[in-house]
């Protein structure tokens, strides 16, 4: 366990130097910052021109906070896939933490905790700016602090399993497909209703809204921060929140047990086909 | 023995514009996962942003402003991934040092790299539209074919221009490169109005924005193809036009000037070949 744990520090202290030491810290700072004000700037612009700036409407932070939250997506499912490429492909290291005596998927776990880290600053910003600038309403007192802190933790894991799959997917394709992170991240962008509500996207497409995790998650996050988004939109607000939870639950366990075996499957036929120190770079 | 025929002069401009040019033309289409998703990746953002404006009842002349501003992306993408960071990427297989030591033009090098790269983004911005026409029902009513066709000549000259003028900068840059790329994503869909007429923004933020040439493009173009568009222009088209005119010659003059001026630079101070990550 011990082993384990001094994996996952020095994994994350290594993601985050490779993350952040490119530039001076100010510079990092507003690097990290501008990219997702950005997003929700377009967002917010798009919205304020239709209804001419009504803030008030639950459709507001329905969008804004899915928004905001979809941040982790982007950065802790994709971050640790992209691990692979990076550490294989740019800095031709994979081969040497391959063979060292460490667990290599809490390696790649922990190569993922700098986005983490970056993507968390990058959501407290993104609804603080909301607070004070844009009216979204979240009252402290009213947060359902318990749920929050679940649904969290809960989504966190989620993400990173995800991330587990993706990465043992990489380790079997070549340096040029980095782009399925991004295409994953934004599939579940579009069918999750992290943006707007399920009922929008045509019918025949809502079914794999509800078969994504990553629904939930956001589902969970908006009601414990602003209960009342949960009874302006139908499509889960049949769902108490404990059932939303156990669902979440649920399909965590189950991303777990698939992001394991395949975790393992691939990794196996990367080693069969000696995958593990090919570069593809052209 | 006989010798070898060297071409110089306009020649081997001509020769090393299309040899550059070949690779982005053949190998993007010949790499079938960067074609898909270059595709599918802006279609997932026009799908999304035309489910925002839905989810908040917004006319659906929004809908095309968004199909067609997903459609451009790949021309910013294509400016930003393959023009601005190439020199790094080429610094970084070890080409860099190679392109410097042939006996050819630098500028003739990144004029190839932005008519290949043009010519396999414009493809790709055709399925864009055609898609996302088809699947949100986007009705197009074009003003004038021939401002139309003036207004996208303008606007991809001017754009891979900045291109050209930006990858000299990138000339001295290293591990920062990909991270000043990738910055410039979201923030320039914002600037820009992509998803959106950039005349809701502030008026001097839309007057700053308007350096890009995709933002003066965009507005320009909208406002030629969709019913409603000259209500919500910026400016007028004619007025747009010659902006566009103006900024193609600034930036191909000062691509042109900046290239040399960073070669010597970047040779004097060894960046040529370094790597640092």
């Amino acid at each position: 366990m011990i082993s384990y744990l001094r994996t996952f520090r020095i994994s994350a202290w290594l993601g985050w130097q490779i993350e952040s030491n490119w530039a001076d810290p100010f510079l990092f700072a507003v690097y990290s910052l501008v990219k997702p004000l950005a997003g929700a700037a377009i967002l917010v612009v798009m919205y304020s021109i239709i209804t001419k700036g009504d803030y008030d409407s639950p459709i507001f932070p329905y969008i804004y906070l899915g928004n905001a939250f979809y941040i982790y997506v982007g950065q802790l499912m994709t971050g640790i896939s992209w691990a692979i490429i990076d550490d294989r492909e740019h800095y031709k290291t994979l081969k040497y933490i391959y063979t060292a005596p460490v667990h290599f998927p809490t390696y790649l776990l922990g190569r993922g905790m700098a986005r983490l880290l970056v993507a968390s600053i990058s959501v407290v910003v993104t609804i603080v700016f909301g607070v004070l600038f844009l009216r979204l309403r979240i009252d402290l007192a009213q947060v359902d602090w318990l749920m929050f802190l679940l649904a969290m933790a809960l989504g966190v894991n989620l993400l990173a399993l995800m991330g587990l799959i993706l990465a043992g997917i990489m380790l079997l394709l070549v340096h040029h497909s980095w782009e399925l992170g991004g295409a994953v991240a934004g599939a579940l962008y579009l069918f999750s209703g992290a943006i707007f509500p399920l009922d929008v996207l045509p019918v025949f497409l809502r079914p794999i809204g509800y078969i994504m995790p990553v629904t939930y998650w956001l589902e969970l996050l908006r009601r414990s921060l602003v209960g009342s988004v949960a009874q302006a939109f139908p499509t889960l607000a049949g769902f108490s929140n404990g059932q939303l939870l156990l669902i979440l639950l649920g399909l965590t366990a189950v991303f777990g047990v698939i992001a394991v075996s395949s975790f393992r499957w691939c990794e196996r036929r990367a080693l069969e086909r000696g995958l593990i120190d090919v570069v593809t770079n052209y | 023995m006989e010798r070898v025929k060297k071409d110089s002069g306009l020649l081997l401009f001509l020769r090393t514009v299309i040899a550059r040019a070949y690779p982005r033309v053949i190998g993007q289409q010949r790499e079938k996962s960067w074609v898909f998703f270059e595709i599918f990746l802006p279609m997932l953002s026009v799908s999304a942003y035309v489910f925002v404006y839905r989810a908040i009842n917004a006319p659906e002349e929004y809908v095309g402003f968004v199909v067609m501003g997903g459609a451009m992306t790949a021309f910013w993408m294509n400016v930003l991934w393959s023009m601005s960071s190439q020199l790094y990427w080429e610094k970084e297989t070890g080409n860099l040092s190679l392109y410097i030591m042939a006996p050819n033009s630098l500028m003739a090098i990144l004029l190839g790299m932005a008519l290949g790269g043009l010519f396999a983004s414009t493809l790709r911005a055709i399925v864009i539209v055609g898609l996302g026409s088809w699947m949100f029902q986007v009705q197009y009513a074009v003003a004038s074919f021939s401002q139309l066709f003036a207004v996208f000549f303008l606007t991809m000259v001017a754009l891979y221009g900045l291109g050209m003028l930006s990858a000299s900068l990138f000339l001295l840059l290293s591990r920062e490169a990909w991270h000043l790329s990738n910055l410039a994503q979201e923030p320039i869909y914002l600037a820009s109005g992509f998803y959106f007429p950039v005349k809701n923004l502030n008026f001097w933020v839309a007057v700053g924005a308007s350096l890009i040439p995709l933002t003066m493009g965009l507005d320009a173009m909208r406002q030629l193809v969709f019913p409603s568009g000259a209500t919500l222009g910026f400016l007028s088209v004619r007025v747009e036009i010659g902006i566009l005119c103006i900024l193609s010659v600034i930036f191909l003059a000062g691509a042109r000037q900046l290239l040399g001026t960073m070669e010597r630079l970047a040779i004097r101070e060894g960046r040529l070949t370094e790597s640092r990550r």
